[in-house]
């Protein structure tokens, strides 16, 4: 076991952990946060994405060791974020999942993309989205959403003093 | 899905980390940023009794530039690269190699050290280094030590390192005159390993080429034949049975269809740095 620190969503944890228990197990069994779904655990799919020094990344792909004394953030902690409250706005009105269990990672990057690029066009979301697995296929409607919410922030940005 | 027990080292220098790496007996792995070492403890294709945590080793982290080359740290992430965060002297090329490496949530903390310790021969820096001539610097148990890329890769996930070795990072000389290049690949889904991929620079307009082709062979393959006759102005139309000669040579195992495949994209690769 080696004890470990993390900055958990803005507050400070500390935890023993084996060291080869991944981030995303740490997340979901020992923290109670399960907005990070873990579906291929390989890095493939996209689904555990979370925020690890305030970039985006696979939580499957990292080791709750290798956080200790970095900050983490999971959708959780972004419930007050004014740019992932438009996007979930944005995600709500465009009907952007189904079944819902590739959101949370939907959601992180697509807060990433907006984040990076701004006002990205659907071309450039569905590049961005391509490590993003969706088995709903609603790509289109989600791709639509986050179009939608950088043309909002741009808009609010411009009209902004 | 859940990587075997393994035991957590984090040094806090190059040496230190060079003496755990190096521990008689035992299986070691350095971990860096982890993108490809997580997935392959997860699916227990790598088993380790020691891993050695070198991602907050500030000595492997520099990034300089001299009139005559560039420095790039190990722990160079690939989005740092892909944001412009490394000087180019390269004519944007290390930047179109960078960004579109796997996907930007692996990119954040995938290093270039590790693409090139791993030596995945379909991987875009290994082809990408040696097309620029790069050099590593590696700290081992017996000092530090200088080897071209060229030499360090040696076949399938295979390179000089030996137990206690430490990429600290790459020298990549700054080209005579600016760089022209090309790039083209095959991956039948965006972020996967690459079935093809060429890269193809030019000093200049005629100055020296280089033709390199990844995913065709154990390593990335030179091609200095097709390098002379883009060298000599041949349009790409002109250079298959050059190409095909020389994949004779190097990728004698490919089938027809890898063939065509290796082919197009050292076309495509050709004619992207000639309309530069």
């Amino acid at each position: 076991m080696t004890a470990i620190t993390i900055e958990l969503n803005g507050i400070r944890i500390a935890a023993d952990v084996e060291p080869r228990l991944t981030l995303a197990d740490f997340l979901r069994d020992r923290c109670g946060l399960t907005a990070t779904h873990l579906g291929c655990e390989h890095g493939a799919c996209g689904a555990c994405t979370v925020v690890v020094e305030g970039q985006a990344t696979r939580s499957c792909l990292w080791l709750a060791v290798m956080c200790d004394g970095r900050a983490v953030e999971t959708l959780e902690g972004l419930r007050n974020d004014p740019l992932m409250d438009v996007l979930r706005r944005h995600f709500h009105e465009c009907h952007a999942l189904q079944c819902g269990f590739c959101t949370p990672g939907m959601l992180i990057m697509a807060r990433d993309t907006l984040q990076r690029l701004r006002q990205p066009d659907a071309a450039t979301v569905r590049q961005e989205l391509s490590g993003q697995i969706c088995r709903c296929t609603g790509y289109a409607n989600i791709v639509k959403a986050i179009v939608a919410a950088g043309e909002e922030l741009a808009m609010a940005g411009a009209a902004a003093p | 899905m859940k990587a075997a027990p393994f035991d957590y080292v984090r040094p806090k220098s190059v040496a230190e980390a060079s003496v755990a790496l190096g521990r008689k007996g035992i299986v070691t792995a350095a971990v860096a940023g982890g993108q490809s070492l997580l997935p392959m403890l997860n699916l227990r294709v790598a088993l380790i009794d020691l891993l050695v945590d070198i991602s907050r080793l500030d000595d492997l982290k520099a990034v300089t530039r001299t009139p005559d080359s560039v420095w790039i740290g190990a722990l160079t992430t690939h989005a740092a690269i892909e944001d412009g965060k490394v000087p180019d002297m390269f004519g944007g090329l290390m930047r179109r190699i960078a960004g579109q490496i796997s996907y930007r949530a692996v990119r954040n903390h995938g290093t270039i050290g590790g693409s090139i310790a791993l030596a995945d021969p379909a991987a875009d820096w290994p082809g990408c280094l040696l097309a620029l001539n790069a050099s590593l610097r590696i700290v081992g148990r017996n000092g530090v030590r200088v080897e071209s890329v060229a030499d360090f890769l040696r076949g399938l996930y295979e390179t000089t390192l030996q137990a206690g070795d430490i990429i600290m990072g790459f020298d990549i000389p700054a080209p005579q005159a600016p760089l022209r290049w090309g790039f083209a690949k095959v991956a039948r889904k965006s972020g996967t390993f690459a079935n093809s991929i060429a890269i193809v620079t030019a000093e200049s307009r005629d100055g020296p080429v280089s033709v390199v082709l990844g995913a065709a062979g154990p390593r990335p393959i030179v091609l200095p034949e097709v390098a002379k006759e883009v060298r000599a102005g041949r349009s790409p139309d002109d250079l298959q049975a050059t190409i095909a000669a020389e994949l004779d040579l190097h990728a004698s195992d490919a089938d027809a269809y890898q063939r065509r495949m290796h082919t197009a994209t050292i076309l495509r690769a050709v004619r992207d740095m000639q309309a530069q």
